[in-house]
């Protein structure tokens, strides 16, 4: 496998309603700027465009299209999407350039969650005989997740609202957070439990907004005469739709991904994490194997703000920054894809 | 890493915001398993299929979750069981099964070896949840063949001794599935700018800075150099159509009798054309290079819509070009 360079990524500011912001008006300013960051002056200079979006997330049919308009595609352009976080469209991306079909690509994800009930939209991706027909929602599910974890014994909800303490001071750093400042583990466990065992500081917040990459290859990135990181490894695994027949206080797709995509072939010191649920980076960070010397979402990760479908990509984008700006040496994005970290997409990124 | 404001939005105009429901009235084909299972709900009857490594899985799935073979071996359990996980619903919503607060929970059916998730009633009472406590089902007094046969899980240690009553004969192979999902969409800047415009009676396009193309309605941009289209051009509302159909079947939901014309019609001052209704004409004479004028519907009723416009109509004179 050869080395992929990232050479740029931008996000906007997670907001809860981005209000009279179409799919285009999100996904524009945030292409512009990921291509003049990397020097280009148009999407007509990377080979291959790629995309992460959910059209169920507003309700609007075939948004991702629509959202094609805010390229420039014209003369046409190689362009694909996935019906998933734009971390498979980075998935897809990497891909290209592994078959030599690409040398650069654009990858851009959105979501604008705000025109609907994203948990009840979730339902959708459950079982469709058993359990949508009943309404189950994704944060009920991740109540019981989060007490498969509480009654092993080996996790206390304490444990949970230091996560959620950790995140919002992370925040703090982070000019696109949602949610952030400073609190305490004991101010934390005195809020009502909303969907017991979760508290409502417990599950992300909801937001609207979109994040764009730029990747190449190594030689091109030289060329381009940027500071780049590097992709030394990326896999990603699923488990069973039936999350009843799942062991939900551990994730064995997240164990298999990062020992396929190299975690532990050399020390790591910092990792984001997508846990929407606070009990989810515990469980994650346990696969991964890491221990407390590891930095874990500096970013605030998306406790602080939750672009649905983006924030994948945002989490890949989160450590390149680091590592390019020479924090960082060797780095790990985690993406999650549906209930309870059903599908997981482990990245592995180091210096130029 | 930042971003520039995009200039878009500096032209801030009130947000248009529209409620609907989408709703996806789909009918799902069952298979032979979960149509097994689904059978035996309306029987008040629980069943399972052994696993590859010989586990009860409650309920049936089609393939063995680890070696992905295809399962048939069905196994009766009970309608009794206990609860091995569950979080508390405080606030149900209108999608829930219960309306007052309950407990979704994960049930291993005695004889089972997997948990099914439903809903658990302890008529709102969360200190009686606990994970260990024995359930048992509540069936629905008059069966229909799906999952909300059973109504919900209720506290007790066995059978409620009442079962679904139907009268059906064959076997499930079929399930109403209708799904209904509520949103308040709000425009986008560009299209709310374009349908503040129409409010007041006036076809405005827009066009970015420096670009050829007038877009009428715009979008945001201009789709061929994704630069946004912060210029406005105020088109007339007279058209030239591009292209038509004659609409002879109805549509579902739509109001318009058929046969009618729809066409693609470019309005003067814009290059793009947009999808709107001929009337007041014989269809048969219809024809690519028509002049159509917009026939308005009374100021009165103008509204944030494309239908200010009623239909378009030939244009009798080039010069018959103003007033609405």
């Amino acid at each position: 496998m050869q080395d992929v360079a990232i050479v740029s990524f931008v996000q906007s500011d997670c907001v809860r309603h981005a209000g009279a912001q179409n799919e285009v008006e999100l996904i524009m300013p945030v292409v512009q700027a990921a291509l003049k960051e990397a020097g280009l002056s148009s999407v007509q200079d990377v080979d291959f465009t790629c995309s992460g979006s959910c059209d169920y997330q507003q309700g609007a049919a075939f948004a991702f299209v629509a959202g094609v308009d805010a390229l420039g595609a014209v003369p046409p352009i190689k362009e694909s999407h996935v019906e998933m976080d734009a971390a498979w469209a980075l998935y897809e991306s990497w891909l290209k350039i592994q078959m030599g079909q690409a040398e650069s690509a654009l990858i851009y994800g959105f979501g604008k969650s705000s025109p609907g009930q994203l948990s009840n939209v979730l339902s959708l991706q459950l079982d469709p005989y058993y359990l949508a027909p009943l309404g189950v929602d994704t944060i009920s599910l991740a109540a019981m997740q989060a007490r498969s974890l509480l009654e092993s014994g080996e996790v206390s909800e304490a444990d949970l609202a230091e996560v959620v303490v950790n995140s919002r001071a992370n925040a703090k750093n982070n000019p696109h957070a949602q949610l952030s400042g400073d609190f305490t583990v004991d101010q934390l466990l005195a809020e009502p439990e909303t969907v017991s065992p979760l508290r409502k500081h417990d599950c992300c917040p909801i937001s609207d907004g979109a994040a764009a990459m730029i990747i190449c290859t190594v030689e091109k990135a030289k060329a381009m005469g940027k500071p780049y990181a590097v992709i030394k490894g990326i896999d990603h695994r699923i488990e069973t739709h039936h999350v009843t027949l799942r062991d939900l206080s551990r994730s064995p797709s997240v164990e298999i991904a990062a020992e396929k995509a190299g975690v532990h072939d050399a020390p790591v010191d910092v990792a984001e994490i997508y846990a929407p649920f606070s009990h989810q980076e515990i469980i994650v960070k346990r696969a991964l194997g890491l221990d407390d010397s590891v930095a874990i979402n500096p970013s605030g990760g998306v406790l602080a703000g939750h672009l649905f479908m983006a924030s994948g990509l945002s989490r890949v984008g989160e450590v390149a920054k680091r590592i390019i700006a020479g924090e960082y040496k060797r780095g790990v994005a985690h993406a999650t894809s549906g209930p309870c970290l059903q599908q997981n997409m482990i990245t592995v990124l180091e210096g130029m | 890493m930042s971003l520039e404001s995009g200039s878009a939005t500096d032209q801030q105009v009130e947000a248009l915001s529209q409620k609907f429901t989408l709703g996806f009235t789909y009918t799902r084909s069952t298979g032979p398993v979960v149509g097994r299972f689904l059978s035996s709900l309306r029987d008040g009857k629980m069943v399972g299929v052994k696993g590859s490594d010989g586990r009860v899985i409650v309920p049936p799935v089609e393939y063995d979750p680890v070696t992905a073979e295809a399962l048939s071996e069905f196994v009766d359990v009970a309608d009794t069981g206990e609860v091995v996980n569950w979080c508390w619903v405080a606030e149900p919503t209108e999608h829930h099964p219960l309306s007052h607060p309950f407990a979704w929970g994960m049930v291993k059916l005695d004889g089972a070896d997997t948990p099914i998730l439903h809903a658990i009633d302890t008529q709102g009472d969360a200190s009686q949840m606990a994970t260990g406590m024995k359930v048992r089902v509540r069936w629905l007094d008059q069966a229909q063949g799906n999952i909300k046969d059973i109504v919900c899980f209720e506290p007790g240690d066995s059978s409620s001794g009442n079962v679904p009553q139907h009268d059906f004969e064959e076997p499930v192979v079929m399930m109403d599935a209708p799904t209904y999902l509520d949103y308040n969409y709000t425009a986008g800047n560009a299209t709310a700018r374009y349908l503040h415009q129409i409010r007041k009676g006036k076809i405005v396009g827009q066009k970015a800075p420096g670009g050829d193309f007038v877009y009428v309605p715009p979008r945001g941009s201009c789709p061929a150099t994704g630069v946004a289209t912060t210029e406005e051009v105020e088109c007339a509302d007279v058209a030239t159509v591009e292209s038509f159909t004659i609409v002879h079947i109805p549509i579902p939901g739509n109001p318009i009798k058929p046969p009618y014309v729809v066409a693609n019609l470019l309005a003067d001052g814009a290059d793009v054309s947009f999808i709107h209704l001929l009337s007041e004409v014989d269809n048969d004479a219809v024809e690519i290079g028509m002049r159509v004028k917009a026939v308005w519907k009374p100021e009165e009723e103008w509204s944030y819509a494309m239908d200010n416009i009623r239909y378009w109509k030939p244009l009798e004179n080039e010069s018959d070009k103003g007033g609405k």
